[in-house]
């Protein structure tokens, strides 16, 4: 018989890696960010030292910021309710006994399993002027020729797009995954009752799919909020920062400035954000998910 | 303990693992070598062969080279490196970058190795056109290696079927929009499948521009990299001008054009005149399936180009064994007979005066004239904008140099912004 005190002493030896890993690479770096925030940048000749408020002011009267700030929530809200429809589409698409199915699975899912910077200089073949595939698609059917990353207008579109085609093979496998959990007996059920294909989608399986819709989605706020890589391949923001997120604008400031006091102070503003949409979505979506 | 000393403590640490052996009798010094790739080709080979060459001769020395990206790319890994603790004793970075390379003190000074005649001779030797950006403060910061100016080739087939002479390039800016003009093709319902003229916007559009501005007879910066003249009234005619030939003429794609994909364009014939790097020259002599030819941009006030492309730095913090080595190797590529075949393998400006007397060089300039005209044109070169903060100077500058060339702003509010914004800046520098 183990006494309470040395089990107690086992779980924490258990969970000490982990935790070490945790604590040196997530919550120190998060930690020291917020510290830094309130620093200005060490430069050789000049120490860092207490600023206050400043890196915060400074944002506030930043046109980048706020430019990048409004770019990453019209990306945010391009990106999530299409990604996530489609990726339920899609699903219930491939989750029906249909030939090919395999194929069709996998062909949904490869956008995922392909790096961002490969599938982000294919997208840049795509939307090139003149000879690029959309371009000459437009050309064939008699449309004008248009420069989608060059102009300001289409640009932020262009990014969206790329962005759902890659996430929507990705959320499908975890809508797929949980179609397959839906018992088959429901839906004979259903087919009893005379139910047609719409009510038995709205009244069962969208609602037992909440759960998977929920995860999905705190996974798409945040993928919204954090992806750069295709940002950086096929505009580095521009033109005029016409795509330029926040993410991004943080690497520039902290990478290329090197004023890695008030990238410091953005990413701050940037994990505030992240928590309180968290929050928000715990708090007021869980109430309304059914579990099983 | 902080975050950075954290990291610089155990970097540091791992370093000092590292290096300690070097200092053993025998063992060579070991020093890597961070470079970018900016145009076109096989360049990662040829640098590679360099550094085998060198260590077959130099058996006390082992240098590996480092592919790090583009230029911004490997200045942020250096930069990361550097701060860390252990920095590539030796990198190629935009001579541009110098005065930021010197704030971070990340680079030492050339003149500090520089101590036999043969040395001193040496470093006499390149084309003063280059050193322009590789000094600062009566010191030696940098040694030109992958340096550039920008020319206008042109695809010489569409000239002859635009009724153009195909021999002769337009002269100046009058001559350059006729051109373009004539060689802009519409099809039936008015869009155009051939424009006259491509003068890329991302990623440098600060270095075209700055073209631009010398032709109309000003300045983007001084030298010491305090002042920054962006809305004085020639850098005004020059974006003016630029944008008129793609909303004014429409000759020119209107808005962005990328830089990468300009090379392209023009092997597709989708454009019969493109500004870019002399870097691209084997590029384009590589894929190009027509003739095409090679000239010094066209003159407005007068010719001109920036310099452009890298240099190659030295690390501060390396250990004086390493920058020794370092050094030995910078001299030993830039030699007359190296500086002249790396000229013909790229199409980069061999940086020495030395490297066009060889024979290699003036054999393959008399099959191949256009391997001399940035050469010949450096004599209206002018150094490139490099300002304290450079990154942080010329993205104001790009962000509003595009936001003209969209047509969101006009040119007059764009340059009086980005001139704001660089005061900004550099107002704690001077």
């Amino acid at each position: 018989m183990i006494r309470p005190a040395s089990r107690a002493l086992t779980a924490w030896l258990l969970l000490a890696p982990a935790m070490t890993f945790l604590f040196v690479f997530t919550h120190w770096p998060a930690l020291a960010s917020l510290m830094e925030s309130f620093m200005s940048t060490a430069r050789p000749r000049r120490p860092s030292r207490f600023v206050g408020m400043d890196n915060y002011q400074q944002a506030l009267s930043d046109p980048v910021f706020w430019k990048s700030l409004t770019n990453n929530l019209w990306f945010a809200l391009g990106t999530i309710p299409a990604s996530i429809a489609l990726a339920l589409l899609m699903a219930i698409w491939v989750n029906d006994r249909l030939p090919g199915r395999t194929f069709a699975r996998m062909a949904y899912f490869t956008p995922t399993i392909l790096p961002m910077i490969a599938v982000a200089n294919i997208w840049l073949f795509f939307f090139t002027p003149q000879y690029g595939l959309i371009e000459q698609i437009a050309s064939a059917l008699g449309l004008p020729s248009h420069n989608w990353l060059g102009s300001g207008d289409t640009a932020l579109g262009a990014v969206i797009m790329v962005a759902i085609w890659k996430e929507a093979g990705f959320f499908m496998i975890f809508y797929l995954a949980a179609l397959q959990a839906i018992s088959p007996v429901l839906a004979e059920a259903a087919n009893l009752e005379g139910a047609s294909r719409w009510t038995y989608f709205r009244r069962v399986q969208f609602p037992l799919l909440m759960p998977t819709t929920l995860f999905v989605l705190i996974n798409a706020v945040i993928n919204a909020f954090r992806m750069v890589d295709h940002i950086i391949v096929m505009t580095r923001g521009g033109p005029d920062n016409a795509t330029a997120l926040l993410m991004f604008y943080i690497y520039q400031v902290g990478f290329n400035f090197w004023d890695t006091a008030y990238a410091a102070a953005l990413t701050t503003i940037l994990i505030v954000m992240l928590a309180l949409i968290a929050l928000l979505q715990y708090g007021w979506l869980e109430r309304r998910v059914h579990y099983q | 303990m902080d975050r950075r000393s954290f990291i610089a403590g155990s970097a540091s640490l791992a370093a000092g693992t590292q290096i300690t052996p070097l200092f053993a009798q025998g063992a060579p010094v070991e020093l890597s070598f961070f470079y970018p790739v900016a145009v076109g080709g096989a360049i990662t080979k040829l640098i590679d062969a360099y550094a085998e060459g060198f260590n077959k001769e130099n058996p006390t020395i082992k240098v590996t080279p480092v592919y790090a990206g583009t230029y911004q790319e490997t200045l942020v890994k250096v930069l990361t490196a550097h701060k860390s603790g252990a920095p590539p004793a030796l990198s190629v970075q935009l001579s541009s970058d110098m005065f930021t390379l010197i704030d971070e003190e990340a680079i030492a000074p050339i003149d500090g190795f520089v101590k036999t005649d043969d040395d001193k001779a040496w470093l006499k030797g390149f084309f003063p056109a280059f050193m322009a950006n590789s000094q600062t403060g009566g010191k030696v910061w940098g040694v030109p290696f992958q340096r550039s100016t920008i020319v206008l080739f042109w695809n010489k087939d569409l000239f002859k079927e635009a009724g153009l002479d195909p021999e002769k390039a337009p002269a100046n800016w009058a001559e350059h929009t006729a051109f373009a003009e004539k060689l802009t093709k519409r099809d039936a319902s008015g869009a155009v499948t051939q424009w006259g003229v491509q003068i890329p916007s991302t990623g440098f559009s600060y270095w075209l521009l700055q073209a631009l501005a010398i032709e109309a007879g000003d300045e983007l910066a001084d030298s010491a990299g305090l002042h920054t003249f962006f809305d004085k009234q020639g850098v005004q005619d020059a974006l003016q001008y630029w944008v008129d030939l793609g909303q004014k003429q429409k000759v020119h794609p209107p808005g962005v054009v990328e830089w990468g994909t300009t090379p392209k364009d023009f092997f597709e014939g989708k454009a019969a005149m493109m500004w870019t790097t002399t870097g691209n020259l084997t590029n384009v002599r590589n894929n190009a399936k027509f003739p095409f030819g090679v000239a010094m941009l066209p003159a407005d006030k007068r010719r001109g180009s920036p310099t452009g492309g890298g240099n190659f730095n030295i690390s501060k913090k390396a250990s004086p064994a390493q920058q020794e080595a370092a050094f030995r190797f910078v001299k030993w590529v830039t030699q007359p007979e190296r500086a002249a075949q790396w000229s013909i393998d790229t199409g980069y400006v061999a940086v020495s005066p030395a490297a066009y007397k060889t024979k290699a060089m003036t054999d393959y300039a008399a099959s191949f004239p256009a391997a001399t005209v940035a050469r010949d044109q450096l004599e209206f070169a002018v150094a490139e904008l490099s300002t304290h903060e450079n990154q942080r100077v010329t993205k104001a500058l790009t962000d509003n140099v595009q936001a003209a060339l969209l047509g969101t702003k006009p040119v007059a509010a764009a340059l009086k912004e980005a001139q704001a914004e660089a005061d900004r800046i550099l107002k704690s520098y001077r």
